[in-house]
């Protein structure tokens, strides 16, 4: 049994989170959440530069050929920072749509873009409150045309293409948009987390080709956001580390009442809540990863206990750690709302808390519950 | 990243799988696997003799104690190893539950802190099942505080160097069925409480030693009372120098969390087959929104520890040694099963109330609930555990003990200052 990255993920992972420490400081998130920018374009090509982005992409397509493993510690450390990138939406979503059903003239087009940086992806799915289903969908395409809304869509604002899901006939189908081309309008939105931007696209008649067949948009999409559900869920587990962390050393320099307030219980017991609630995160993490890496029937399954899990750690630890930060986390000046937003917006993403848990408990019902028991 | 045996695992895997189908009590199987929470199971035979019946068979064969020098009765097996045959053993391991304080704590001790003689006449007896051991720890007056304990030993006057102990103790797992206990005492109560303590190990025949089973919250009546009346030992019974008996014990302690944590389930399974043939509303439980969000959190701990202790078998596995990180298992666990037992007979409904062979899974939610306050309790309460994790996983500062360095006589007690 060997449920642990190998020692070169390992030093993968120190070599990002290096190099996102350096170039990634509290700065570079403050820098977006209060300027006109979208996301932050020189830490973007840096990402790109040291072949972070095209890490599963493999070398045909201009990428490194590495695998989902290497992915998910590139993710841990990218959530540690909660690194204002649209890497979530261009690679877990985008490159991997496009490599599970992509027409090799799709892949040709955007994969080598996506890996050098020089493409920026969007996952358009949702219209409007309340949980996505393929009923709900209005956006239609025809004859090779996209007409619709599609709101919210995260980082649509700085997005080069676009996947979207959109009525064909009796049933639903995935297609993809240059948003370059006529027919595309874009409306920015204000979100809880302005760190990774919301955005309303409209088409009126714009170009678009399918992806995969018809009618398997729905399907195609579940498959793509099980994958990325783990990804992300690494993501949640950096950032759910790095609050327990900002935690910890707060209430270790932080004195009242003549002792430091880490060795009050009510404090104490607190942290030690959060440090259980991401041991769980990461072990569940770690089962995602090898499902995901391996193939496993058991993937479904998997991306649902690590998306449940990594989402209630990483908003119980951003939460708490503003607590343990008392007034002064509450401002403006200190990071915690930082933490406290990406939390909360990437619950949301892909599927809210409730929706996965609803998941999970579905294809438990239809698999084998001793699997995940 | 896999869950695969390498070749030697799994020639091992093999060797244990095959000796344990050809060895193993299974007319006993179907019972065992019923085991309500908190007990063996067994009604056809005593648990005990089962018990010892089945450890004498391993004994014989070489399979007990696989963490004990082959000398003492052991295995002198690896960690990993131990992990594979627990994995194999599977329901048949509940019959060695009488032994588990002895083989997992008691033995320990004897074998770090007593003579060659003493571990030679001890340890084999207890490896092979023949007798029992228990921890006379904890006292009416001192649990989580363990240090705080009154029970005395005296040096006798008639010069024989013999002690004589006088106290009582609590909480003592097994008592009732135990042949030998190892017991902390205090000795010098003019010194600070750490420093005024001594190990003895004594047989429980002794004249003096009285068991009293406690009957507990649930019914059932597995800890006892200890009582010592001016019981006599000699000096050679003791473990470690006068007044290092909390430097004794840490060794007790440090393998109690590990033995008692590893490997503990939630009771997710039997919930989520009880949920799929339970309905809500005139639909099945699992199509319940609100039912599939609590089912999907218990489900995540359930996982959560499983996973963790798998990434503690691949430490293991490339020779590292487990942390106080593993004090996760019992806190996660303890809590998840009074919460999950609640839900399970919330679901219910009025009859939830009613613990009987109709009660769904057989009456295991009532069980659970009624045993798991203690789960959360035993071997170091939760408050004990998140105080661990705290101070030795996140380096947090340690509590603020205001009888640090105060004369144990001088430490108020319970009751006392209110005259």
């Amino acid at each position: 049994m060997n449920l642990d990255f190998s020692e070169e993920q390992k030093q993968l992972k120190e070599q990002v989170g290096r190099f996102l420490a350096e170039n990634c400081p509290p700065a570079a998130v403050r820098a977006v959440l209060e300027g006109e920018q979208h996301h932050d374009a020189k830490l973007y090509k840096g990402i790109a530069d040291l072949g972070l982005l095209g890490a599963a992409i493999p070398e045909e397509y201009g990428g490194v050929g590495l695998g989902q493993l290497e992915l998910c510690v590139i993710a841990e450390e990218l959530g540690r920072v909660i690194a204002p990138v649209p890497v979530a939406s261009t690679v877990y979503l985008g490159a991997e749509c496009l490599l599970h059903a992509g027409t090799e003239d799709q892949k040709s087009t955007w994969l080598p873009k996506i890996a050098a940086g020089e493409a920026i992806g969007c996952w358009a799915i949702n219209e409007g409150s309340g949980r996505m289903r393929p009923e709900k969908v209005t956006a239609s395409f025809e004859n090779g045309k996209l007409n619709g809304t599609k709101s919210p869509v995260a980082d649509g604002a700085i997005a080069d293409f676009a996947i979207v899901l959109a009525k064909e006939g009796s049933g639903v189908s995935l297609c993809l948009v240059d948003l370059s081309g006529d027919g595309v309008e874009r409306e920015n939105l204000e979100s809880i987390d302005p760190t990774r931007s919301q955005t309303k696209l409209t088409f009126n008649g714009a170009s678009a080709t399918r992806i995969g067949d018809a009618g398997d948009g729905w399907h195609i999409a579940t498959q793509v956001m099980d994958k990325a559900a783990i990804l992300i869920g690494f993501e949640q587990l950096g950032g759910a580390d790095r609050a327990l962390e900002m935690g910890r050393d707060y209430a270790l320099e932080r004195m009242a009442f003549g002792r430091q307030i880490g060795s009050f219980q009510a404090i104490k017991h607190m942290l030690s809540d959060m440090y259980v609630s991401a041991t769980l995160a990461r072990s569940n993490c770690y089962y995602g990863a090898w499902a995901l890496a391996s193939s496993a029937a058991e993937l479904p399954l998997a991306a649902a206990t690590a998306r449940v899990s990594a989402t209630t750690a990483f908003q119980h630890c951003a939460k708490n750690n503003i607590q343990v930060h008392g007034g002064m986390g509450f401002t403006w000046a200190f990071d915690c709302h930082l933490y406290y937003r990406r939390s909360n917006a990437l619950a949301l993403m892909i599927g809210s808390l409730s929706t996965w848990e609803s998941l999970l408990i579905e294809r438990m019902s239809t698999g084998n519950v001793e699997a995940a028991a | 990243m896999d869950f695969k045996d390498t070749p030697e695992e799994a020639k091992f895997r093999k060797e244990v799988r095959s000796w344990i189908d050809a060895n193993a009590p299974k007319h006993l199987e179907a019972e065992l696997k019923r085991a309500s929470f908190g007990s063996s199971g067994l009604t056809s035979e005593d648990p005990i003799e089962a018990g010892k019946a089945w450890q004498k068979k391993k004994a014989e064969a070489g399979w007990a104690c696989l963490h004990w020098p082959k000398e003492y009765g052991g295995g002198a097996r690896t960690a990993m190893e131990r992990v594979i045959w627990s994995q194999e053993e599977g329901p048949y391991a509940v019959l060695s539950s009488p032994f588990t304080i002895g083989h997992g704590m008691c033995g320990p001790t004897v074998m770090e802190w007593a003579s060659e003689e003493q571990k030679e006449e001890l340890l084999p007896p207890l490896a092979s099942g023949e007798e029992i051991w228990c921890q006379l720890f904890s006292e009416p007056a001192s649990g989580s505080d363990l240090a705080g304990l009154r029970t005395r030993a005296v040096k006798a006057d008639d010069g024989s160097g013999d002690w004589i102990i006088n106290g009582q103790k609590i909480w003592t797992s097994g008592a009732q069925n135990s042949d030998w206990g190892l017991l902390i005492t205090r000795t010098d109560p003019d010194v600070p409480k750490h420093k005024g303590l001594t190990m003895f190990f004594l047989s429980m025949k002794t004249p003096g030693v009285k068991v009293v089973p406690i009957k507990q919250a649930n019914g059932a009546s597995g800890f006892n009372e200890v009582y010592f009346d001016d019981v006599r030992i000699p000096d050679a019974q003791r473990l470690g120098a006068v007044g290092e008996g909390w430097r004794v014990s840490l060794t007790t302690l440090m393998n109690e969390r590990l033995s008692i944590g590893s490997g503990m389930s939630t009771g997710f399974p039997e919930l989520f087959k009880f949920c799929m043939d339970a309905e809500v509303d005139g639909e099945p439980a699992t199509a319940d929104s609100g039912v599939r969000s609590k089912l999907a959190q218990f489900a995540v701990k359930q996982s959560g520890l499983k996973y963790t202790g798998m990434r503690a078998i691949s430490a293991l596995s490339k020779g590292e040694t487990p942390g106080p990180e593993n004090s996760i298992g019992k806190l996660v666990a303890g809590a998840t099963m009074q919460e999950l037992s609640m839900f399970a007979l919330d679901l219910q409904g009025e009859a939830g109330v009613l613990w009987n062979e109709d009660s769904p899974q057989n009456g295991r939610f009532q069980a659970m609930l009624m045993r798991s306050p203690a789960t959360r309790i035993e071997g170091g309460s939760d408050e004990i555990l998140r105080n661990i994790i705290g101070e030795r996983v996140l380096g947090l500062p340690g509590d603020i003990r205001v009888d640090k360095d105060v004369p144990f006589k001088d430490i108020p007690a319970s009751g006392k200052g209110r005259s």
